[in-house]
């Protein structure tokens, strides 16, 4: 075998417990050198990044967070493919020494693996503080791995850390030496039993040391047994009989099954690691911590709740406040941008594809960002805190009634559960969630919630039909926004996302003040990757949607009709300047015959026609025509309703933020009732989610689920739209 | 070959069965033995591999809100657990 460790570069893995600070671990080691990387097989992301040692570059491959490697989660399986696929040189175990036994036990089974391993006992300075003591040196000599006490928050021990793993990869020069464990008079004579056959049988022989196969058999690990079965059926029948004699031999005599005996003795393995290695404090045991004194408050029946709703608002708050200026300041400048093109380009096709495609919908996406980001540094401020854990616990036992979890809270309130928020930093909010289903239910019904960019169809609707109560209106519409959301969720959990919902068994980890590099780090990590992908998917759908409402275009002779009148209407107008006079009439009709031709074009276009021959279906829930367009353009971004609907009912280009003449219309179009309002309203809530958030949406989850948002949330909606028609006609 | 150092105690006959609660019955700043978990599959390895194992001793630090999930105290760390869970945890209550 060629060696692993060559003399300029080698690859080392960085496993760890969540909450052990090896994120932190990561930054500290590698800087900026950092990529993100997608392993083949798992949806988990992970994250590659670069340092020195000397002249040695060095590739380090953080690994997901787990507490185990019994590969059961998305992270276990692509911590375990790593380790086993990619055979790292060595690996670092971050191990938060605060927990030192509970943080043994993945260092227990990396070892078992005989993967050569350092041990970084990192928070050295809270376990002080905490009255405690490692004896490191004990630690070294009864695990047989080099531990280096660090801070990854201030990179403390980190040089010595990296040498280290260089030093025992050099040694050990690609070689693994599984630990040996003990698992007891039963299943000890099993083990050795079945290391016999597999050695024989060579299963997984120079991948993985044949006691671990044996022990993944114990523990019924059904990806290593299907391997095996696959490689050789009649080695692996006989170790399946083994394990199934003994399980039954054990729920017989001890009522456990194989997996709880070896995690038992996993456990005394490590308990007597501890005992020798740990010193407690004497009197100071019962002091009670900084952070549980915080608890007593910030988790109390009464104030808990209040506090959390108080964060919650000024998350909100912060973002929409302070991410306005530069979200505006980001806008005009693509509008600007839009208007200097329009002036340099000649009218045209080329002209309209750039202005109203490329600029529009870049800008559409771009414009985002400084919401985004600031979103993320909270969001990301809240976790490094440990708050969000709070959260999830607190809210924990309403989210569950629809088949949630409690960290469930934050992608809503993001996503607009306060009005005004934003379903694109909702969607990717869900990543604080580490349950998959109830992320994917989360991730679906999030954008429900009233985003920024719906206020302004429900305000004009709301003028339009019940003016005085637009408050009322839109206290209603977020409630409803909830109640769907709950309510979908509930019925996609009981159906296509069914499935037991994941033990929520969860660390509450100690509250510690966020890094700021660290924060700065995830916030723009999280932000590049949206401005890179959403912006080359986006502009894609953005010039489709383009082209949808400009082709074909207005036929020949109406076209000729237009531009003879508006040019002979413009002729009289300049004729009367040049005669110094002013002529307001003249200056009226041209911008009507703009703002016909506008319409007559839209209707002509291949959104336009969808929308008429869509009249008849959605005429069952009162829509005519100019709301089918609006609507279809509002899968693009949920601003173009309102201003597709102005060009639609001839009003030429009008202003979102004060679409009065538009409710003035509306409320007077005979085609268009109270009732079809309120269906309206409904539908905008429940259709489908604006192009960006579709993207995010299949980033997070896959195209799969992001085709379903689209096609069943719309399907929702119309039946919602249709019922709320038909009823309110009767009563309205 | 190493062998374990300590050898945890599997729920003996000793302990009375009558002073053996469920977890979800336990009252807040109990101080508790964990005598069996009785939960299998992921959730049981969920449970071990947060260390709570036979013999641990745990104290319920608090309840949420709405009185579920509880907060748990293990001696370096605090863990998380719904009523519906911790009924797999029987537990005995420590005197003090």
């Amino acid at each position: 075998m060629e060696p692993l460790v060559q003399e300029h570069s080698m690859t080392i893995g960085l496993a760890g417990n969540p909450n052990c600070g090896k994120t932190t671990m990561f930054n500290a080691l590698t800087g900026s050198h950092q990529h993100v990387g997608n392993w083949p097989g798992v949806t988990v992301v992970t994250k590659m990044g670069h340092a020195h040692v000397g002249t040695v570059e060095v590739d380090i491959v953080d690994l997901p967070g787990t507490y185990s490697l019994t590969a059961y989660s998305e992270e276990e399986k692509a911590a375990r493919n790593f380790l086993i696929g990619t055979r790292p040189a060595a690996v670092i175990d971050v191990l938060n020494a605060d927990a030192l036994e509970r943080n043994l036990y993945l260092a227990v089974q990396i070892l078992e693996l005989g993967v050569p391993l350092v041990l970084a006992l990192n928070m050295m300075d809270e376990v002080r503080r905490h009255g405690k003591d490692i004896d490191t040196a004990l630690l070294t000599e009864l695990t047989g791995c080099p531990a280096i006490e660090t801070v990854a928050r201030s990179g403390k021990g980190k040089q010595e850390l990296l040498e280290a793993a260089l030093d025992l990869a050099k040694t050990r020069d690609g070689r693994w030496e599984p630990l040996v464990i003990s698992y007891g008079p039963d299943l000890d004579p099993v083990l050795d039993e079945m290391e016999a056959i597999i050695a024989k049988a060579g299963l997984l022989a120079g991948q993985v040391p044949p006691r671990w196969v044996g022990i993944k058999h114990l523990e019924g690990d059904e990806s290593i047994i299907r391997r095996c079965s696959e490689a050789a059926p009649e080695a692996s029948a006989r170790l399946a009989a083994l394990a199934a004699k003994v399980a039954a031999h054990l729920a017989k005599t001890l009522r456990a099954s194989p997996d709880a005996i070896i995690a038992d003795y996993r456990y005394g393995y490590i308990t007597g690691i501890a005992r020798q290695v740990v010193r407690y404090p004497a009197v100071d045991v019962e002091r009670i911590r900084m952070s549980d004194r915080m608890d007593q408050v910030l988790t109390h029946q009464l104030a808990g709740p209040l506090a959390m709703a108080l964060i919650i608002y000024l998350v909100y708050i912060l973002t929409f406040k302070a991410g306005a200026l530069p979200m505006e300041a980001v806008q005009g400048a693509f509008a600007w941008l839009g208007k200097t093109a329009e002036a340099a380009m000649p009218d045209g096709l080329l002209r309209s594809l750039v202005v109203s495609g490329v600029i529009a919908g870049v800008g559409g996406v771009l414009g985002f960002v400084p919401l985004i980001m600031i979103m993320f540094f909270l969001i990301s401020a809240l976790e490094d805190s440990g708050y969000v854990a709070r959260m999830a616990y607190m809210l924990d036992r309403v989210f569950r009634i629809f088949g949630l979890h409690g960290t469930s809270v934050l992608p809503f309130i993001v996503a607009g559960g306060i009005a005004g928020g934003c379903a694109v930093p909702g969607v990717m909010a869900t990543r604080a969630l580490r349950s998959p289903k109830e992320k994917l239910a989360t991730l679906l019904v999030t954008p429900f919630m009233t985003c920024g960019a719906k206020v302004p169809v429900f305000l004009m609707l709301a003028a339009a039909f019940f003016p005085g109560s637009e408050a009322g209106v839109m206290s209603l519409v977020t409630l409803t926004a909830w109640v769907s959301a709950l309510l979908v969720a509930k019925l996609l959990r009981s159906t296509v996302v069914r499935g037991e919902s994941t033990p929520f068994v969860m660390e509450l980890p100690p509250y510690r003040m966020p890094t700021l590099s660290g924060l700065c780090i995830h916030t723009w990590e999280r932000s590049w990757d949206y401005m890179r992908k959403a912006g080359t998917t986006i502009l894609a759908i953005s010039v489709l949607l383009w082209a949808a409402m400009t082709f074909p275009g207005l036929p020949a002779d109406r076209a000729q009709f237009f531009d003879s009148g508006m040019a002979s209407a413009q002729e009289q107008i300049d004729t009367a300047k040049a005669q110094g006079q002013e002529a307001p009439e003249l200056a009226d009709a041209l911008q009507r015959l703009g703002a016909q031709r506008s319409e007559e074009a839209l209707k002509a276009s291949a959104a336009g026609r969808a929308g008429v021959a869509l009249e008849s279906i959605s005429s069952l829930a009162g829509f005519n025509w100019r709301v089918n367009i609006a609507l279809v353009g509002g899968l693009a971004a949920k601003e173009v309703i309102v201003s597709t609907l102005g060009t639609a009912y001839s009003l030429g280009e009008i202003d979102t933020k004060d679409a009065e003449p538009l409710s003035r219309l509306l409320a007077a179009d005979a085609t268009f009732s109270k009732a079809a309002a309120l269906a309206l309203i409904i539908f905008v809530i429940l259709y489908a989610p604006c192009s960006v958030t579709i993207v995010t949406m299949a980033r997070e989850s896959s195209w799969k689920w992001a085709a379903f948002a689209m096609t069943f949330n719309t399907a929702l909606a119309f039946v919602a739209a249709v019922a709320v028609f038909q009823t309110a006609r009767l009563f309205i | 070959m190493r062998g374990p150092l300590t050898t945890l105690e599997t729920p003996s006959e000793e302990i009375p069965v009558n002073s053996c609660i469920t977890l979800r019955q336990a009252q807040v700043n109990q101080k508790l033995r964990i005598c069996s978990v009785g939960a299998e599959g992921d959730l049981g390895r969920r449970i071990r591999d947060m260390g709570l194992m036979p013999g641990v001793e745990v104290t319920v630090v608090g309840k949420a809100p709405l009185r579920d999930p509880v907060a748990l105290r293990l001696r370096d760390f605090t863990l998380a657990l719904r009523n519906s869970e911790a009924d797999y945890i029987v537990v005995e209550p420590l005197e003090g």
